[in-house]
């Protein structure tokens, strides 16, 4: 059943599609996710990436599509998949009223750990995501950093080999996050492979690899390097007086992408369609030529050039 | 297998804990139970008494004011109010202020004195003369049962009234009270009562117990791990099974305490009919949690149940005096069945075999409840 399945492939899926109705929540993705990587789901809101993670798990069926997880056909398979993966839901999902302890205690038992293995395994998990202190405080009066360093406790509690995190640093401060993210790279050290959805652009770089989704289709694939070198256009920094006005000026035009005003900067997309960037711009502005500068495109700039099409 | 009871068991523990936290939900656990027998025990009375009445006294003799108390002396009504016309009776009547008047003519001392009961033997039907009443009543008939209590009043001996020794008068039937020869209310309310609170307690908090999971996010987290549709029921419903007992033993052990409700029944029997009920409760409530998408909804259809369950249970108006398609819908409620059970049980010491068609009927209903219930509930967010 699953010949075409290459095992450093964790995750493949073949035009998947969901639909709710009319609307085309995911339509025809195709993904290959690697093992021992962290992967990374980046769109705007709504853009379908819970959904394409609830197919993923197991969790919603597709409408059209075939889905292949740790060589298992979803959903056929989706029970025998259940031990193998953590889920790690976007909103908080453990118990508000019960103890950070007994929250995890409920999942071992939940996963069939128990005695000796239990108690060590806890212990661990506590130590590692440093929640020795709030054992016995209840999960609600907890901080948004501590809890959602309980809900990857749980996650990752029975040791899987695949997890799946919803936008889990949504509710946490840059501090915790940083430290969330280096606590994800432990992971994928030990082997776990990770796909993770954001919609930050400095989460999203952190990835080995990330698909930019948007409208339920995917845009692009590939590193952040990759992205950032093949992106359709041009970035071009100005350096002048009167940005706002400026900026009104530029996105009329049809080869701008975007233009963005960072402090005393104005930031430009423009299509690679155009050959000379900086001759262009002259061409359309009154300004000295030594007031542009090109560089390099961030993956704010893949992003906003990928996605762009809808905005317009 | 163990593996499925070592989830059960976790589902069990968490869900005590839980419960254990919530002190409202704790307290209405035991004050449920406790406070509604105290009020219902003393307050459901089907003896009407003491009804407040006016009295119309147009004669103004002294034969009228003995009459007057000589009906105040059944305790059937209580004269409240004293009027001199008819108009100004009526007047109280309407506003409620009283039931009933008795309207006292004034020629009573005639009719007393022509009044079969005088001794002047029966008289002849045609004789319109003699068989005319002493007095008459006006009745606010809106309640059935004040205007019945009211119209036992029609033949009541008059002999009293007279200073006569009161005559031996024979009825046509003899009636002998089996099971409740006191005529108290309480006994026949309480075991009622049981139904009533479990019907209510354990539809609603199985119902609400796993909308809740649902409501705060945790099913999403709960579907991705391996426990099963089954075992995440038997695990969310066995605390409350707990409940349910600890409820039956406040509300029989006060009933018997302050109401004097007897058990006459075996123990085991009352023990086995009550785990039943509450079974199939509770998968009533399970049956409800995966229609319902919020608390308010899953309360909701709590009501729905639990309204034709008092009303039409036979808990308050006997089964046997509703339409025939009220009996229907009644048989299909497993209060009604329980009803008959436990008065059974505790009333009659009916034996094993006559209880048998209402515990079918019970297992029956669990046993659906539970398939229904759990061929609904989707492991997945489809």
């Amino acid at each position: 059943m699953n010949t075409d399945a290459t095992p450093d492939l964790v995750i493949q899926a073949k035009q998947l599609s969901r639909h709710f109705g009319e609307l085309k929540a995911i339509d025809k993705l195709d993904l290959n996710i690697d093992k021992n990587r962290i992967y990374g789901f980046l769109g705007p809101n709504g853009c379908g990436k819970t959904t394409a993670i609830r197919m993923l798990t197991g969790l919603l069926k597709p409408t059209s599509g075939e889905i292949q997880v740790l060589g298992l056909s979803l959903p056929k398979d989706a029970e025998k998949l259940r031990l193998r993966m953590g889920y790690m839901t976007q909103k908080f999902s453990l118990y508000n009223d019960l103890t950070v302890k007994e929250n995890l205690q409920f999942i071992a038992k939940i996963y069939g750990i128990s005695g000796t293995a239990q108690k060590s395994r806890i212990d661990e998990l506590l130590s590692i995501y440093g929640l020795n202190q709030k054992q016995q405080q209840l999960a609600a009066s907890m901080s948004g950093g501590q809890r959602q360093r309980l809900a990857l406790a749980a996650a990752t509690l029975h040791k899987p080999d695949l997890l799946f995190l919803d936008e889990p640093t949504s509710a946490v401060d840059p501090e915790n996050r940083r430290e969330f993210w280096e606590q994800l790279f432990d992971l994928c050290d030990q082997g776990t492979s990770i796909l993770v959805s954001t919609h930050y652009m400095d989460e999203a770089e952190r990835c080995h690899k990330l698909a930019i989704l948007e409208d339920g289709v995917k845009r692009a694939d590939g590193t952040p390097e990759q992205l950032m070198n093949n992106i359709a256009a041009h970035v071009v920094e100005i350096e002048a007086e009167g940005l706002r006005h400026l900026k009104q000026q530029l996105v009329t035009l049809p080869d701008v992408v975007t233009a963005a005003q960072l402090g005393a900067r104005l930031r430009v997309l423009i299509k690679n369609t155009v050959s000379d960037p900086i001759d262009f711009l002259v061409h359309h502005t009154d300004i000295k030529p030594n007031k542009f500068s090109i560089v390099r495109p961030s993956l704010e700039d893949v992003f906003i050039t990928c996605t762009g099409s809808s905005r317009q | 297998m163990i593996k499925s009871i070592y989830r059960i068991q976790a589902i069990f523990f968490k869900e005590l804990m839980q419960l254990k936290r919530d002190k409202m939900t704790f307290a209405m656990v035991i004050m449920i139970p406790l406070v509604q027998l105290i009020l219902f025990g003393y307050a459901i009375n089907t003896n009407v008494r003491h009804i407040p009445v006016a009295v119309v006294d147009l004669s103004q003799s002294a034969l009228s004011r003995v009459l007057v108390q000589t009906v105040a002396a059944t305790q059937v009504v209580t004269f409240s109010e004293q009027f001199y016309d008819i108009e100004s009776a009526h007047a109280s009547l309407e506003q409620a202020k009283i039931r009933a008047v008795l309207i006292i003519p004034q020629d009573v001392s005639q009719r007393i004195a022509r009044h079969a009961s005088v001794g002047f033997g029966l008289p002849a039907s045609s004789d319109e003369e003699t068989s005319r009443p002493i007095a008459q009543w006006l009745v606010d008939g809106s309640d059935t049962m004040i205007a019945g209590a009211i119209k036992g009043l029609r033949s009541m001996p008059l002999a009293e009234l007279l200073s006569k020794p009161s005559n031996r008068t024979t009825p046509t039937f003899e009636v002998t009270l089996l099971y409740n020869p006191e005529q108290r209310t309480a006994v026949n309310i309480v075991p009622g009562l049981v139904g009533i609170i479990l019907t209510m307690t354990m539809i609603m908090f199985t119902s609400a117990a796993i909308v809740r999971e649902r409501e705060h996010g945790n099913m999403e987290m709960l579907i991705t791990t391996p426990i099963r549709p089954i075992e995440l029921m038997l695990g969310k419903i066995i605390p409350y099974i707990f409940i349910g007992l600890l409820q039956v033993s406040i509300i029989l052990g006060l009933g018997y305490m302050l109401f004097s409700v007897p058990i006459n029944g075996g123990l085991w029997a009352l023990f086995c009919i009550t785990l039943l009920f509450i079974a199939a409760s509770l998968t009533l409530g399970l049956v409800i949690s995966t229609i319902a998408t919020n608390q308010l909804q899953s309360m909701q259809m709590t009501i729905f149940v639990l309204l034709p369950s008092i009303l039409l249970s036979g808990f308050m108006f006997p089964y046997e005096g509703m339409p025939l398609i009220a009996q229907y819908i009644a048989e299909a409620l497993p209060a009604t069945h329980f009803m008959r059970l436990v008065r059974g049980v505790i009333l009659r010491d009916v034996g094993f075999t006559d209880m048998l068609p209402d515990v079918y009927w019970l297992s029956l209903f669990t046993i659906a409840g539970l398939a229904i219930a759990s061929l609904r509930f989707k492991k997945n967010l489809d």
